[in-house]
């Protein structure tokens, strides 16, 4: 007979090998789903996690774009661990992404075509500002009226996703656009502009702050009341209670901050890899992001590896688009079996698995 | 603005298609939470049925074929969600979450070379001299087969939570899973039926967009409505006619903000097109204010772990 047995601590060795475990999952069933499309598994997967990076003829353009990707996930991954940990769901980092950018890149726009040094932190404060607004409507809903912030949160996707559509066909729309939606691009405007600080790298201010916030959150979580509070309130809502953390702050603090951080990344991709608001400007980093969260274990460290690994899957995934003809979404078909496989091997993190009759009850 | 194309008739009777994707996933979710389980991957199932249904349609040119497709391809989604949360303890709320992103990644990934495709027309059942009632015959007897699936699912819901002995288990296994397990039921199969059927549901809900509300195949064309779904649950307080009542209203908020943008109310069409998900907040605001917590009648397990000691 097989039961489990609940462990007194998690395990310290799964937790590492949990997640290794699972890519090595990932790999074999998306192996598996790819033969069954009649593409040769293993071609598929060469594209997509070798050839980024290893080949002479594509990692020249690949290899910079691994950090360029994975900045706005570990940004926004960052952000939603902490209130993943406290039990507060944040599903609408998307929306509060295309907030921040919207509110940074109108900031830009108002300024243009005036040159000056504090036009660009003047945008990174309104990035920031509209990720957090955006993620306090559920913030203050489930404060004052306990409504469930899951479902608030990702509505307000949608709504802001519209938002966007509205504002690249109006009010931001390039006057010298020749009626094309989209706003100008911040690429060419340089006091807006968010440039690669070191050439071929894909390093951008972007990055610079997603590693800062990774060291923010460390700090917080093993050195402050604050992060021991919101670690309690996941494990123990009601010891947490006890020890005096006081719930409605947990909720703003950390979907503000996770807002925060959203709308930050939607700024530095604005003014940096994509440079124009426009109605594809979103491509799913916010609902990536929370994989990200998870595969790094919630963990700062987990999620900066976390963060390059799933970068990975994204640039291999467009060199499997425009190669093999696979389509944009098959990655997120990977992506959604990583987090898959991952929850499952989360079983041997708190679990023992006992055979025979003879074990402890 | 030219209002004379908004006849009220015709409104009600697109207001029902519209609601009918909604309103099975949502009492397909129904049923789940009332046996004490939050599945947040109904968008995942419906557009995988949505997808399913669609392929079946259009290489068997059945339309039971296609039905049964759509079911069974949500029901085997939400058995993912199942054996993950049921037998390996993992977290409800991520494991939805996965199967939202997986399902949306899969479905593309097999409908790939369906998009543009014309499936083939859904048949109208023939109500004879009933179809000629002046109004009636038009708003009751005027759908395609699945409306009355639609309906009839709600009211087999109604029937089997309220007066059978299954749904009396069933209920009693999201009230209460410890004090059940005690009484001998077996929480784990039981919840793993009602996450199937709920599978079902959401599947059968994506088939009838794929296939009679747009009806094509496009990548994530359910757009939200599982998550709308979830939260008309919430909005009928875990009882299925006002599970059924939220997805008419909704449908036709859907429909009303589809018509003004025809007439050419002079306000942009993005604006106009938040108004479900601004509709959807402050329902469910307004829910929440009413009952202290998120309602009265919630199922008392819900979401919760279960482990029992023995």
């Amino acid at each position: 007979m097989i039961r489990l047995e609940r462990r007194r601590a998690p395990s310290r060795i799964w937790s590492f090998l949990a997640p290794l475990a699972a890519v090595g999952a990932t790999l074999v069933g998306g192996a598996v789903i790819f033969s069954l499309l009649g593409k040769n598994p293993f071609e598929v997967l060469t594209t997509i996690f070798w050839s980024p990076l290893f080949d002479p003829n594509l990692s020249a353009y690949a290899r910079p774009q691994l950090l360029v990707k994975a900045t706005p996930l570990i940004l926004i991954a960052a952000g939603l661990s902490l209130g993943f940990r406290a039990g507060i769901w944040n599903i609408g980092a998307e929306g509060q992404y295309i907030v921040g950018a919207i509110f940074g890149g109108a900031v830009a726009l108002a300024f243009y075509p005036e040159e000056g040094w504090y036009i660009f932190p003047l945008m990174v404060a309104a990035g920031a500002l509209g990720g957090i607004a955006w993620a306090m409507i559920p913030a203050i809903l489930r404060i004052r009226f306990n409504t469930n912030e899951i479902l608030v949160s990702l509505m307000l996707v949608y709504i802001a996703v519209q938002f966007l559509a509205a504002m690249s066909l109006g009010a931001l729309r390039n006057p010298e656009g020749s009626g094309f939606p989209g706003s100008r691009n911040l690429q060419y405007y340089e006091s807006a502009s968010n440039p690669e600080l070191v050439a071929g790298t894909g390093i951008h201010w972007g990055g610079l702050t997603a590693v800062a916030a990774l060291a923010c959150l460390y700090v917080l979580l093993h050195r402050h009341i604050l992060g021991f509070h919101i670690r309690l309130a996941g494990e123990s809502p009601r010891a947490a209670r006890f020890s005096g953390a006081r719930p409605a702050l947990l909720v703003a603090f950390c979907l503000g901050v996770s807002g925060g951080l959203a709308g930050l990344a939607g700024l530095f991709e604005l003014a940096g890899p994509s440079g124009q608001i426009s109605i594809d400007f979103n491509v799913g980093y916010g609902f990536t992001a929370i994989i990200v969260a998870f595969l790094g274990r919630l963990n700062p460290i987990g999620i900066l590896f976390a963060g390059l690994l799933v970068a990975l899957t994204y640039i291999g995934g467009e060199m499997a688009q425009f190669m093999l003809g696979l389509p944009a979404a098959a990655i997120q078909a990977f992506q959604g079996m990583l987090l898959f496989f991952l929850l499952a091997m989360d079983l041997f993190l708190n679990y023992r698995i006992v055979f025979g009759a003879g074990a402890r009850a | 603005m030219d209002w004379s194309s908004l006849s009220p008739l015709s409104l009600i009777a697109t207001m029902v298609v519209a609601s009918i994707p909604i309103m099975l996933a949502a009492t397909g979710e129904l049923v789940v939470e009332k046996s004490g389980v939050l599945n947040l991957g109904v968008e995942g199932m419906m557009i995988t049925g949505a997808v399913a249904g669609f392929i079946a349609a259009v290489e068997s040119d059945s339309h039971v074929i296609a039905v049964i497709a759509a079911a069974a391809a949500g029901s085997a989604m939400s058995l993912f969600f199942g054996v993950l949360t049921q037998f390996l303890k993992s977290n409800h709320v991520a494991t939805g979450l996965a199967l939202t992103i997986f399902g949306l990644g899969v479905s593309s990934l097999v409908g790939q070379n369906y998009t543009g495709v014309k499936p083939p027309q859904f048949p109208k059942p023939e109500f004879g001299p009933l179809g000629d009632i002046p109004i009636l015959g038009k708003i009751i007897f005027g759908y395609d087969y699945l409306v009355y699936v639609a309906f009839l699912t709600v009211l087999g819901v109604w029937l089997f939570l309220a007066y059978s002995r299954a749904g009396l288990i069933l209920r009693a296994v999201g009230e209460n899973h410890d004090a059940a397990h005690a009484l001998g039921y077996k929480v784990k199969s039981v919840r793993l039926l009602a996450i199937m059927f709920g599978g079902a549901a959401a599947g059968l809900g994506g088939a009838y967009l794929s296939l009679i509300r747009v009806p094509q195949w496009t990548d994530g064309m359910t757009a939200g409505a599982g998550w709308i779904a979830l939260a008309i649950v919430v909005f009928g307080s875990w009882r299925p006619w006002r599970v059924m009542a939220g997805a008419l209203l909704f449908g036709g908020v859907t429909l009303l903000q589809l018509n003004l943008q025809a007439v050419g109310l002079e306000i942009n069409a993005a604006y106009l097109s938040m108004a479900p998900y601004v509709i959807t907040i402050l329902v469910l605001v307004a829910i929440s204010t009413k009952h202290s917590g998120m309602s009265a009648n919630a199922p008392a397990s819900l979401g919760k772990p279960f482990h029992p000691s023995s």
